[in-house]
């Protein structure tokens, strides 16, 4: 593109006005529901897809008279740049909407205090204390076993910087954050269940569920141990610290906040994670406190049994379900955030 | 403050312990020992799970009498097991496909707005609204899509179906007003968009920001810049993440078992229901499957496995080869 033709077509001594822009906006809202009624429908669904699109043609159409072909294109993207962040934020607003006034009706002392032992699809009672203790202790096994291997793997890569196993665990880090959990799910099932018959308990699930919290942590960990700068390890070095102890009281410590945020985001991920409690940990109605031994129901394969039943009672039990998953993992991500803003490195 | 008398004072500090002596030697030999074992550890677990699913695979592979990868029909229980992939392999690429076209262009506009249009100060908390929708677990999706979505999607299928019924894919299926290929797709798109947004967020962060103001300053409009200057330089970071994307949509699981309604038959109308995926199909038939059963499910895991670890091995082979070529 010459300059000449750069300047040629662009008139930025009239420019439409913001008001002008949004009187077009007014139109377009008001055109849709006609559109929408046109073809029968009067959804608000089909309404708002009208308003949008009238939108999209009035803006740059308008533009286009005023100042031209290239400034009408760049209207024309960034509406539509635009208009792809509102749009992804509506099923955000809608599934916790939704997921707060369903899940408000049966979220009560009842249903977070006693399990499903002896409840039937049909009855209104029963609540999810079996499910949300499995998780936690499923969920906290799974961090025992994910977090130490998943630091030092970390520190493997960034202290040694290269060589053959150091590409490879870079390499298995990122095919591994693609493993479906269904997979990790299975894998447990045909080594720890088949292979060493120790059968369904919530440790299997917890092995599982550290298979899928593994990546994340190696691959956060790495990242924020690479920011820390190198003058830090050689003043410490050259202070004649030993290197272990550098990356312990030196390192660490300054990666801690990223660490720890990398780290609880990884506990949120799995905390949510239902397809490998389904082969692992089965389900189960009542409280089994013992992750060792025996079936043991998780929050969300609570949610995903009660999902799955055509009774109101157990739509019901679904929603507060997942009402209670959605608070928990909420809670991490807002616990992640607040520690990463106290991060002294910055990326 | 005076200046301190260098010489004399190193001379009278006693030299530390751990300098160079024997122990710290040893600390450090123990250290990297354990971390180089959690590495060799990682290695092992992504061996061991191919592993493990082919060795529990053909017990169930040998004792089937049909064509694994070409039969439609799912009975591993029958007297004389026949089980294939077909409808399973075909439901999952599909349902996944459609929900590619779905998210991308919403989450690239998404990258695009946060990274290049969004005021510089919202920016971050703007990205982090999207990343929330991340955050949700997918059973949570599930729930909304079979609960709420399907009701509100019937009516627009139908439309859809008597205006455009002409198009093969939006064909009569007897049954417009169930559990749709479309209410699969729809969710999953949902699902990836935080992530392909996310990480091509990321990639777009990597423009350093004079190429943008260099093109601006020639007189470019800002759609111009960006598809001037940041657009083509982020293209293998993109495409990568549009690969992860898919990944993420093809091992789905329990969203999909919740939300797609099932078909023993192979179909492209995705107003209907279709097939199933293979994560879906494990998840709803484990539980009741005996031992011939499950081993059919883990014949089907580990062709999931294969295709989402080549996926994702592409993905990254794409990203690093363009690294390499940015240092050359």
């Amino acid at each position: 593109m010459t300059t000449a033709s750069l300047t040629s077509s662009v008139r930025p001594t009239r420019s439409l006005s913001t008001s002008v822009l949004s009187g077009l906006g007014v139109v377009a809202v008001l055109v849709g529901p006609g559109a929408a009624a046109l073809t029968g429908s009067s959804g608000i669904g089909l309404t708002a897809v009208f308003s949008a699109l009238a939108y999209l043609v009035l803006a740059p159409t308008a533009v286009l008279v005023v100042q031209g072909r290239r400034a009408a294109v760049d209207r024309l993207f960034t509406t539509l740049a635009w208009g792809s962040f509102l749009l992804a934020l509506v099923p955000l607003v809608a599934v916790v909407a939704l997921v707060v006034k369903n899940g408000a009706a049966r979220f009560d002392a009842n249903f977070l205090t006693h399990s499903m032992r002896g409840i039937g699809p049909r009855d209104a009672d029963g609540g999810a204390y079996h499910a949300i203790m499995g998780t936690l202790e499923q969920v906290g096994l799974a961090s025992l076993i994910a977090i130490p291997i998943g630091l030092l793997a970390a520190i493997y890569v960034v202290e040694h910087g290269r060589g053959r196993l150091v590409s490879a665990v870079q390499f298995v880090t990122d095919v591994m954050t693609g493993v479906p959990s269904i997979v990790a799910g299975l894998f447990v099932f045909t080594f720890w269940v088949l292979a060493l018959g120790q059968g369904f308990s919530g440790l299997a699930a917890s092995l599982s569920l550290a298979i899928l919290m593994l990546p994340t942590v190696v691959r956060t960990t790495e990242v924020v141990l690479s920011l820390v700068p190198d003058s830090l390890r050689e003043a410490s070095l050259a202070l004649g610290v030993p290197r272990w102890k550098t990356v312990t009281k030196v390192v660490l410590p300054t990666a801690a906040s990223g660490i720890t945020t990398g780290v609880v985001l990884a506990i949120a991920r799995v905390t949510g994670e239902t397809a490998p409690l389904l082969l692992t940990a089965l389900n189960f109605d009542s409280i089994n406190l013992n992750p060792l031994k025996g079936q043991q129901a998780g929050l969300p394969s609570f949610v995903f049994a009660q999902a799955g039943q055509p009774q109101q009672t157990a739509i019901d039990r679904a929603w507060a379900g997942a009402l209670t998953l959605l608070l928990l993992v909420l809670i991490l991500n807002l616990v992640a955030r607040l520690v990463a803003r106290r991060t002294r490195l910055k990326g | 403050m005076t200046a301190p008398a260098v010489g004399p004072v190193a001379a009278t500090v006693p030299e530390p312990s751990h300098i160079g002596g024997e122990s710290s030697r040893r600390g450090d030999r123990v250290f990297f020992a354990l971390t180089g074992a959690s590495g060799v550890f990682l290695v092992l677990t992504i061996v061991a799970i191919g592993a493990f699913l082919v060795v529990q695979a053909i017990p169930a592979l040998r004792d089937n009498t049909s064509n694994f990868l070409t039969t439609k029909e799912f009975l591993p229980e029958a007297d004389s097991p026949s089980f294939g992939i077909a409808v399973l392999a075909f439901g999952t690429v599909l349902t996944s496909v459609v929900a590619m076209f779905l998210a991308v262009p919403v989450a690239l506009g998404v990258a695009i707005f946060v990274t290049q249009y969004a005021p510089r100060r919202l920016a971050g908390f703007l990205g982090g609204l999207v990343d929330l929708l991340a955050a949700v677990p997918s059973v949570v999706y599930g729930l909304w899509g079979v609960a709420f979505l399907n009701r509100h999607l019937q009516p627009f299928n139908k439309d859809l179906h008597d205006n455009l019924g002409f198009i093969p894919f939006f064909g009569d299926t007897g049954d417009r007003y169930g559990k749709s290929i479309l209410l699969a797709s729809l969710v999953l798109a949902i699902m990836v968009l935080p992530i392909i947004a996310a990480l091509t967020r990321e990639v777009l962060l990597q423009i350093p920001t004079a190429l943008t103001e260099a093109a601006l300053a020639l007189g470019a409009t800002r759609w111009e810049a960006i598809r001037t200057a940041v657009l083509p330089p982020s293209a293998p970071g993109i495409v990568s993440a549009i690969m992860l994307g898919l990944g993420r949509a093809l091992g789905e699981t329990i969203a999909v078992a919740l939300v797609l309604g099932t078909t023993p038959a192979l179909t492209a109308k995705i107003l209907g229901p279709g097939g199933n995926t293979i994560a879906a199909n494990i998840a709803a038939k484990f539980g009741e499957y005996a031992e011939s059963g499950r081993g059919a499910l883990i014949a089907t895991g580990l062709v999931l496995f294969v295709i989402t670890f080549a996926v994702n091995a592409v993905a990254r082979g794409i990203v690093v080869r363009s690294a390499r070529k940015r240092l050359a």
